[in-house]
C-alpha cells in the first residue's frame, strides 16, 4: 500500500474503523477486566473485529492495545505481561491485512494522574509508553494512534516516546475535548489551539480529536483545529452520548444520521474519519458510502 | 486583612509553599487560627470553586489549590483540635467493587479534604460490607461510591441496602458518582445524591451539612 501520509498529502480522505470495546463485550468481554486479556487468551476475536471493519470499507485498523501501557496493565496485574498482551494485538489484526489495510497501534492515557495533580512521574510514563511501542514496532506497524488524551502532558509524553521508538511510522495524536464557555477544552482544560501548538511540537504528523459528543460536536472541534493549522485531521466521533437502559448503554447516532453528516464533517478540511463508542461496522459501511458520494465528482 | 487575601489568592494560583509561609506570618502575627481558615483559605477555595463552575479555570487548577490547601490545613489542622471547623464531616469513599477505576474517585477526595472534610479512602475494588464497616467504625457522615463502568453499578444498589439493613440509611448519606450513572438511576436505588462531578461531590456534602 502506498504511505499513509503521501496519500493524505494527495488529497485522499481515508476511512479509519470504529469502536472497540463494544465489539469486544458482543463477544464475551466483561468490562471490569482489562480489554487486553483477550489479546492472550482469545485473539482470534480481535482478527474476526478486524476483518468485519476491514469488509466494512475501512483502511485503517486500530489494534487492542489501547490500555496496553504497563502503567494501565498493573492495575489487572498483567504489566509483566506487556509485550505478548501489545504483539499478539497487532498479530491478530495484520494476520487479516493483506496489503489492503494499514495496522495502527493504539495508545490510549496511562490510567494515572500526572504530577503535580497526581502521583505518576512523567519518567515512568514516557518509559512505559516506549515499552509499549518497543513490543509491536517488529510485528509491524503501519501507524500509531495516539487517543483520547486529556492532558496535554502526557499527550505529548506518548509522542515523545513515538518518535523515539518508532521515528518512521506515521504518528497522530488526538484528544477529548467538552464544549464549554471557554470554547472547547479536555477535562484537563487543554484547549484545541495548546493541543496543536503541543503535539505538533512534539513530532506528530497528524492531528485531531476522538470521542466526544457524537459528529455534529466533532465537526464544530475539526473547525476549530482548522483554525490552527494545517497538519492532517483525524476525527474520530463516537456514535453520541450514551442512554442508560436497562440492558446497558444505547448510543443515540444511527449510521445514518452519521452518514447524512459526514459531508459536513469532510467540510471542514477532514482527512481522516472513522467512529469511536458506540460505532459499528454497520456505521463503517455506512460512513464509505457517505464517502464515496462526497468525493465522486457529481455525486 | 492584607495578608487574608494574599493567603486567599496564593491558595488560588496553587502556591502551597506561598500559602504555607503566609499562614506561618498570619500566625505570628496573633491572627486565630480560626480566622486564617475562614478569611484566608476557605476563601480561596470558594472563588477557585465559582471559577471552576463557570469554566473560567479547569481541574488542574482545582487540584492544586486543593494541595496549597493542605499546606495551610498542615500547619492550622494541630492549633485547632476539636474546633468543628476544621473536621466538618468524615467522609468514607472508594471506587465499588468489580471496578478498579480511581481517578474520578481520587479527584472527589482532593476536593473534599480541600473543602475542609476528613476523607478515608478505602481505594478501589472495594466491597459492600468494608463501605458499611469503615462508615460505623469511623462514625462518618458520608460515604460517595465511585464508578466508571455500567456492569458495576448494581453493586452501588447492593451498599445501600446492606446501610438500610445495617441500620445506617437514615443517619450516613450516600453519594453516588461516576460517568455510567445519571440522576434518575441514583434514585432509583435510593442514594441520597447524584454528584456529577468532584466539586459538585463538595457542593453536595457542604448542602447536608448546612441542612443539618
Amino acid at each position: 500500500m502506498r504511505e499513509l501520509l503521501h496519500r493524505l498529502s494527495a488529497g485522499d480522505i481515508i476511512l479509519a474503523d470504529g469502536a472497540m470495546g463494544t465489539m469486544l463485550m458482543q463477544r464475551g468481554w466483561q468490562p471490569g477486566d482489562a480489554p487486553e486479556r483477550i489479546n492472550l487468551e482469545r485473539p482470534e476475536i480481535l482478527a474476526d473485529i478486524a476483518r468485519l471493519y476491514k469488509e466494512a470499507g475501512a483502511e485503517i485498523l486500530l489494534a487492542n492495545t489501547f490500555g496496553g501501557s504497563p502503567i494501565k496493565l498493573a492495575q489487572y496485574g498483567l504489566d509483566d505481561r506487556t509485550e505478548a498482551i501489545n504483539a499478539a494485538a497487532v498479530e491478530a489484526v495484520r494476520g487479516v491485512v493483506h496489503e489492503d489495510a494499514y495496522v495502527g497501534v493504539s495508545i490510549g492515557p496511562c490510567g494515572e494522574l500526572l504530577e503535580p495533580y497526581g502521583e505518576a512521574r512523567a519518567d515512568d510514563v514516557l518509559a512505559g509508553y516506549v515499552r509499549q511501542l518497543k513490543a509491536v514496532v517488529d510485528v509491524g506497524v503501519d501507524l500509531t494512534c495516539i487517543e483520547t488524551m486529556t492532558d496535554l502532558t502526557e499527550a505529548v509524553l506518548a509522542v515523545r516516546a513515538a518518535r523515539l521508538v518508532a521515528p518512521d511510522i506515521p504518528l497522530a495524536a488526538t484528544m477529548t475535548f467538552d464544549e464549554t464557555p471557554s470554547g472547547y477544552r479536555t477535562i484537563m482544560g487543554v484547549s484545541v489551539e495548546d493541543a496543536v501548538e503541543g503535539l505538533t511540537g512534539a513530532g506528530a504528523d497528524m492531528l485531531g480529536s476522538n470521542c466526544g459528543y457524537g459528529i455534529e460536536h466533532l465537526t464544530g472541534i475539526a473547525a476549530e483545529f482548522r483554525k490552527h493549522t494545517k497538519m492532517p485531521l483525524q476525527i474520530r466521533p463516537n456514535a453520541g452520548l450514551p442512554e442508560l437502559k436497562a440492558g446497558g448503554p444505547v448510543y443515540p447516532e444511527t449510521p445514518a444520521f452519521m452518514a447524512e453528516r459526514l459531508g459536513r464533517l469532510l467540510e471542514r478540511g477532514v482527512n481522516i474519519v472513522g467512529g469511536c463508542c458506540g460505532t459499528t461496522p454497520e456505521h463503517i459501511v455506512a460512513m464509505r458510502d457517505a464517502l464515496a458520494r462526497h468525493t465522486t465528482p457529481g455525486g | 486583612m492584607e495578608l487574608m487575601e494574599q493567603i486567599s489568592e496564593s491558595l488560588q494560583k496553587g502556591d502551597a509553599p506561598a500559602v504555607d509561609r503566609l499562614t506561618r506570618d498570619a500566625l505570628e502575627q496573633g491572627t486565630a487560627p480560626g480566622q486564617i481558615l475562614d478569611d484566608g483559605l476557605l476563601v480561596g477555595m470558594a472563588v477557585i470553586g465559582q471559577k471552576f463552575k463557570a469554566h473560567e479555570v479547569f481541574l488542574p487548577h482545582v487540584l492544586l489549590a486543593a494541595k496549597a490547601m493542605y499546606a495551610g490545613l498542615d500547619i492550622l489542622g494541630p492549633l485547632m483540635e476539636g474546633d468543628e471547623r476544621l473536621s466538618r464531616g468524615k467522609v468514607v469513599i472508594g471506587t465499588v467493587q468489580g471496578d478498579i477505576h480511581d481517578i474520578g474517585k481520587n479527584l472527589v477526595g482532593i476536593m473534599l479534604r480541600g473543602a475542609g472534610y476528613e476523607v478515608i479512602d478505602l481505594g478501589k475494588d472495594v466491597a459492600p460490607a468494608r463501605f458499611i464497616d469503615v462508615a460505623i467504625e469511623e462514625d462518618a457522615q458520608f460515604v460517595g461510591l465511585s464508578t466508571l463502568l455500567t456492569t458495576t453499578r448494581p453493586v452501588m444498589k447492593q451498599v445501600i441496602e446492606l446501610a438500610r439493613e445495617r441500620g445506617i440509611y437514615d443517619k450516613v448519606r450516600i453519594l453516588v458518582g461516576g460517568a455510567p450513572l445519571n440522576r434518575a438511576y441514583a434514585e432509583e436505588i435510593g442514594a441520597h445524591a447524584y454528584c456529577f462531578d468532584g466539586m459538585n461531590a463538595v457542593d453536595c456534602v457542604n448542602g447536608f451539612m448546612n441542612r443539618s
